[in-house]
């Protein structure tokens, strides 16, 4: 389409209002000088300086991140695994119940997730802490991992893993030197989907931690109910600002690669 | 049948009943659920042999392969390899090697890790390693190509990596699954004596699989025509073409006519068969069937000569018939000729001539004609 109609100009101008204007008011306010959140008053970074001596916070960040980088490890190398059974092994006794089993903490409302896993911790008589919520991260988290490696297993060539085994490679070693790179890709954005989730995470982390593993979704969302201070502003706009220079950093490198690869490609044909 | 055989090279061991097959399969039965891809199959295959296993889609060729890449089990039966039965051995402990028709390069290496991955497995040193990629290299001519990723190749290079990764490892028998089905014409004529010329240098036994009659009849000392799970016949190219052993093998590779009829006299090597046209034909037939026996009799097109007069001698048949159909195809001219019943028969002939006065025409009243030996007697 070569000419902006006025109802387009409107409709992307609404759209994009509904989604940035909160945003942009949050980003806004974390440099406001007054301590009333919807007052401007001048510009100031004191919030910022506040935020990093403001122990709670720092120790609630530090908790989350933790969490997010075990939880996301942990899931993604299970996650992997299951993956590869329900691709590779498609008549195993139970398989349409595994993966169903597997797919369900996708649908499943969260409330009912921590719940069921905050009463089989007391059940098994587990101390809540950094532990059941790693656990409980692990257990949600890892079902995403599964969709984003079985989708590229579905895709895989898998005479380049009979050619591996063929040149006198192990299944190990076949796993670790062909497989594992070619799906690299997709093992890493489970990784991050996994980290995501985890790292923004509220209402299971509520049922599951206890005392001296508060995540920081949940120091935020206390805090808040006392009333929001420009700190919260600041530590929520140091998230979005690194959030969109991973998912830049990502896009950019995804397509560098594949002007590359086109690139390659019309060479390989022209038969240089 | 002594002239048919032996044209390539003297190169015959599956005539002298002293030499040691090098792959044997015996009673072979490879059944997923209930379809049963090789069904009771015994096969010799002979050291430096180029052995072609030709057929259609489905027919157990591939997995007869598989079960000697080892990547599928045998149900029943035994598979030899130089005197060892390597039925439940794995694919990574096998002297064998694959080329896989998709190429299955890793998409992920260079070139150069590519030819030397099966080498590394082997933990042989990095110096030996290197040497030996160089001279894969030479060898399908890539050498400028070594720090590619396939990605960056066209087909027929990505072909060529193929061959050189499974060659590395200088295998005992190296496995060709269509080897040659990706590539366009030209190239793949090449590449046929290419690959044959590979053989004969490394004197390596080739096992190639195949849908492609032509690329057997190029490239293999034998061929295997399969079908339905079991070997139908095993012979030489030329054996195949002329001799075929059934009415399956005879329609299945190049063209045919096949006259059905009865065998009504049989002796001295030599039966007479009337055909279901009413034509008789006399010609000469290994094993004689007896007489007032069922018969086809397959002729190629090209042993069959059109021409406007009746053939003067005795010992040749011949038919009169009219001209239905003409193709000319610029090497030669297909005649397709009624025959008085209302048979169509196919008769090529080659166009030695640039110019032909008086070329025969549509509708033209002709006789085709045939030697003794032209044409194979098939019992089925």
């Amino acid at each position: 389409m070569n000419t902006w109609s006025r109802f387009n100009i409107v409709s992307v101008v609404l759209g994009f209002a509904f989604l940035y204007l909160p945003i942009v008011l949050l980003v806004v306010f974390s440099f406001n000088e007054s301590k009333l959140v919807t007052v401007w008053a001048g510009f100031s970074t004191k919030w910022y300086v506040s935020l990093f001596n403001n122990r709670g916070l720092m120790d609630a960040a530090w908790v989350t991140i933790r969490v997010a980088l075990l939880s996301a490890t942990i899931a993604t190398v299970l996650g992997t695994m299951a993956a590869l059974a329900l691709t590779r092994y498609t008549r195993f006794r139970g398989r349409l119940l595994f993966s169903g089993m597997v797919y369900a903490p996708l649908v499943m409302p969260e409330v009912i997730t921590g719940l069921s896993l905050l009463l089989l911790f007391v059940a098994i008589g587990l101390d809540r802490g950094f532990v059941t919520v790693t656990l409980a991260h692990i257990t949600f988290s890892m079902c995403f991992v599964t969709v984003v490696v079985q989708s590229r297993l579905l895709s895989f060539d898998r005479s380049i893993e009979e050619a591996a085994m063929d040149l006198g490679a192990t299944p190990v070693r076949t796993f670790l030197e062909v497989t594992l790179p070619v799906i690299a890709p997709a093992v890493l954005s489970g990784w991050m989907l996994a980290l995501t989730l985890s790292l923004d995470d509220l209402v299971i982390a509520s049922f599951t931690s206890g005392p001296g593993a508060t995540t920081l979704p949940m120091k935020i969302y206390s805090q808040v109910r006392l009333g929001v201070t420009p700190e919260i502003n600041a530590a929520c706009t140091i998230l979005i600002g690194l959030v969109a220079i991973g998912v830049i950093i990502a896009s950019i490198m995804t397509k560098r690669r594949e002007v590359q690869r086109q690139r390659d490609e019309q060479a390989a044909i022209a038969g240089r | 049948m002594k002239s048919l055989g032996n044209i390539r090279r003297s190169f015959a061991p599956w005539a002298d009943p002293a030499a040691k097959p090098f792959i044997t399969f015996r009673n072979v039965t490879k059944k997923f659920g209930d379809f049963t891809a090789v069904d009771n199959l015994t096969l010799d295959i002979y050291h430096r042999e180029f052995f072609a296993l030709l057929g259609a889609s489905g027919c157990g060729k591939s997995t007869l392969l598989r079960m000697l890449a080892g990547f599928e089990r045998p149900t029943s039966g035994e598979i030899i390899l130089d005197g060892q039965d390597i039925a439940s051995i794995p694919p990574y402990k096998r002297p064998v090697n694959m080329m896989f028709q998709s190429y299955a390069l890793f998409p992920h290496m260079t070139v150069e890790s590519n030819i030397g991955f099966g080498l590394r497995q082997d933990g042989m040193p990095k110096n030996e390693i290197a040497e030996r990629v160089a001279q894969m290299l030479k060898l399908v001519k890539l050498e400028q190509f070594a720090k590619r990723k396939p990605h960056q190749l066209s087909g027929g290079q990505r072909q060529r990596v193929a061959l050189a990764r499974s060659l590395a490892k200088r295998p005992k028998v190296l496995l060709l699954d269509e080897p040659l089905g990706a590539l366009d014409k030209k190239l793949r004529e090449e590449t046929q004596f290419e690959l044959m010329d590979l053989q004969q240098d490394l004197g390596l036994t080739f096992v190639v699989v195949t849908h492609d009659q032509e690329e057997a009849m190029t490239m293999a000392d034998r061929i295997a025509v399969m079908s339905h799970g079991k070997v139908i016949q095993v012979a030489t190219p030329a054996e195949i073409y002329e001799a075929p052993n059934s009415r399956f093998v005879a329609d299945f590779i190049g063209d045919v006519n096949i006259l059905d009829g009865k065998v009504s006299a049989s002796g001295n090597g030599k039966i007479e068969l009337v055909t279901n046209d009413g034509f008789t034909v006399r010609t000469a037939s290994a094993g004689a069937p007896a007489s007032g026996s069922a018969a086809g009799f397959a002729i190629r097109p090209e042993k069959l000569k059109v021409s406007r007069n009746a053939p003067t001698d005795a010992t040749v048949n011949a038919a009169e018939g009219e001209v239905w159909d003409i193709g000319y195809l610029g090497d030669m001219t297909v005649f397709y000729v009624k025959l008085g019943s209302g048979k169509v028969v196919k008769a090529s002939m080659l166009n030695a001539q640039r110019e032909v006065e008086n070329p025969i025409a549509y509708d033209e009243k002709v006789w085709v004609s045939f030697g003794e030996t032209a044409g194979v007697v098939l019992k089925d």
